[in-house]
């Protein structure tokens, strides 16, 4: 069985390699059939691991006996009830007389996602960002004086003035403002240096893991001739 | 056609052809390099190494096949030292496809590395929940309104360890690994910040440079991608010299990284001496 599951793995592998070549019919093959095999992950998943333990569980536990008995004796729980229309009204879209009715599902999801977002942005990436920004320049550990330390507290004061400086189009760019600016772009470049740097990293990881792949199910036909 | 053109004018099927022999060769001769963990990665091994034995660890595996073999060796190690130190691990997912992710880590590290640790004592797989941050969100107040089973539909309180839990500040640290969102970013702006827990974990490579501000006020530490993952090997196998001899995937994997890199780096200066040749040759022209 395993070796079946690796031969599959091996050659839908290959088939999406031969598109470096040129596009063809084995890579449509794999791609038309990965897009068909998530499609059906994902419904099967929204449908077991959210609609049954969340929705029917909670609504009318006996439901689920058969399939989660260890929540087939809990107590019904019927506001879940209000999600669930709200989920339903969101499927009215397909009928175009009442498609305005999903507008009211859609208004709560944005209004959730509005507000729980909004706070924590708030803590995390402005005020906690600021917060971590505000640094002494010159850093005194238990060590004593730390020239590395401090160093690299001058570029990230320089580098956060710098590339706000840049952002800030209602004075125009010149003189010490202009110079400031374009540290400002110099910094923003390095980022996307690293960035860049990060992603090469990242697809050749994945590139690996692939050949480690092939090299296994090249394993796995070599055990068949010894 | 002169060599510069020619070389400005490379076959992308060249280029790839390089790099596969780049990853393929040093993979055939096992070609790996030594790895050093960084402050930002030692923190994280620090951390799980300073709490007392039997503490409390939330491992959200939050990625899929796709990013594997980035955060695997990194959910490997992280998963092993836990192990070793007899940390009680609560496993869980935000991605549907974490739950599998999380399913292999626990069939090749707990249980066969490990088979004296018992399910339900020292660790347990809470499965996946949809929800994202909202799911965050809610377990930051109150954990079982979300989980009542764990992932083969036991009820929660038959699991012994999970009778001394009610929420995400229950937890002494969270660690998680993640391929994008929601994932490590929303672990600190929904559970760190709010809960003052303390939070680090593993990215996706590409996720990395998105993170490292959160460091080192908001997030304990950060595997940035492969080279995370080695370095957090490295900081294992110094702490428990019995890892010697243990093949550790991401250190060995870090072989074909480096020399794949150097060629992609070789191309990048050629690419750009055959541009300025190339635009000195047209301004002579002109």
């Amino acid at each position: 069985m395993y070796g079946l599951q690796v031969w599959i793995g091996a050659l839908l592998t290959l088939m999406i390699f031969s598109f470096l070549y040129k596009d063809n019919p084995f890579y449509k093959f794999a791609e038309h059939l990965f897009v068909g095999v998530s499609a059906a992950y994902w419904m099967v998943v929204g449908v077991w691991g959210t609609m049954v333990p969340n929705m029917l569980a909670k609504i009318h536990p006996p439901l689920v006996r058969n399939v989660l008995p260890a929540l087939a004796t809990a107590e019904p729980e019927f506001h879940y009830i209000i999600p669930c229309i709200l989920g339903i009204l969101l499927l009215t879209r397909l009928i175009t007389p009442i498609a305005w009715l999903s507008r009211w599902a859609l208004a709560f999801i944005i209004g959730y996602t509005a507000g729980v977002r909004f706070s924590r942005y708030l803590q995390s990436d402005f005020i906690g960002q600021i917060k971590s920004s505000l640094i002494p320049i010159i850093s005194v550990g238990d060590g004593g004086f730390s020239i590395g330390m401090t160093f690299s507290h001058i570029v990230l004061t320089v580098g956060v003035v710098c590339g706000l400086i840049y952002f800030f189009f209602s004075k125009e760019h010149k003189g010490a403002f202009g110079a400031a600016s374009r540290v400002g772009i110099y910094i923003l470049m390095v980022t996307f240096g690293a960035s860049f740097g990060y992603t090469v990293m990242a697809r050749i990881s994945l590139l690996i893991g692939r050949m480690s792949f092939l090299g296994e199910w090249l394993g796995v036909i070599a055990g068949w001739f010894s | 056609m002169s060599v510069v053109e020619k070389l400005g004018n490379v076959d992308r099927r060249i280029i790839f052809l390089l790099i596969a022999l780049a990853v393929i060769i040093p993979l055939v001769f096992n070609i790996s390099f030594m790895e050093h963990p960084s402050p930002i990665v030692q923190t994280i091994f620090d951390k799980i190494e300073s709490l007392p034995n039997g503490s409390k660890i939330l491992l959200p595996f939050d990625y899929g096949p796709s990013t594997a073999p980035e955060l695997e060796p990194m959910a490997t190690a992280v998963t092993r030292h836990c192990c070793k130190k007899n940390h009680k691990m609560y496993i869980m997912a935000l991605w549907p496809t974490g739950q599998a992710q999380a399913l292999r880590v626990i069939e090749d590290v707990i249980e066969e590395e490990f088979p004296e640790k018992v399910y339900g004592t020292d660790y347990v797989h809470l499965g996946y929940k949809a929800g994202g941050y909202g799911l965050i969100n809610t377990i930051l107040a109150d954990l079982k309104k979300m989980y009542t089973t764990d992932a083969e539909g036991t009820h929660i309180d038959e699991i012994g360890m999970m009778s001394d839990v009610q929420n995400l500040r229950d937890f002494a640290f969270i660690c998680n690994f993640s391929a994008g969102f929601p994932g490590l970013k929303e672990w600190v702006q929904f559970a760190g910040d709010p809960g003052d827990i303390p939070v680090a974990g593993g990215t996706t490579a590409v996720s990395a440079p998105l993170l490292y501000p959160y460091y080192p006020r908001q997030m304990l530490g950060l595997m940035g991608g492969l080279k995370g993952a080695a370095e957090y090997e490295a900081a294992l196998v110094h702490g428990y010299p019995e890892y010697e001899k243990v093949y550790q995937r991401a250190i060995a994997i870090m072989g074909p990284q480096a020399i794949a890199h150097l060629v992609i780096i070789i191309f990048i200066i050629i690419g750009n001496i055959t541009f300025f040749i190339e635009k000195k040759r047209a301004k002579k022209s002109d």
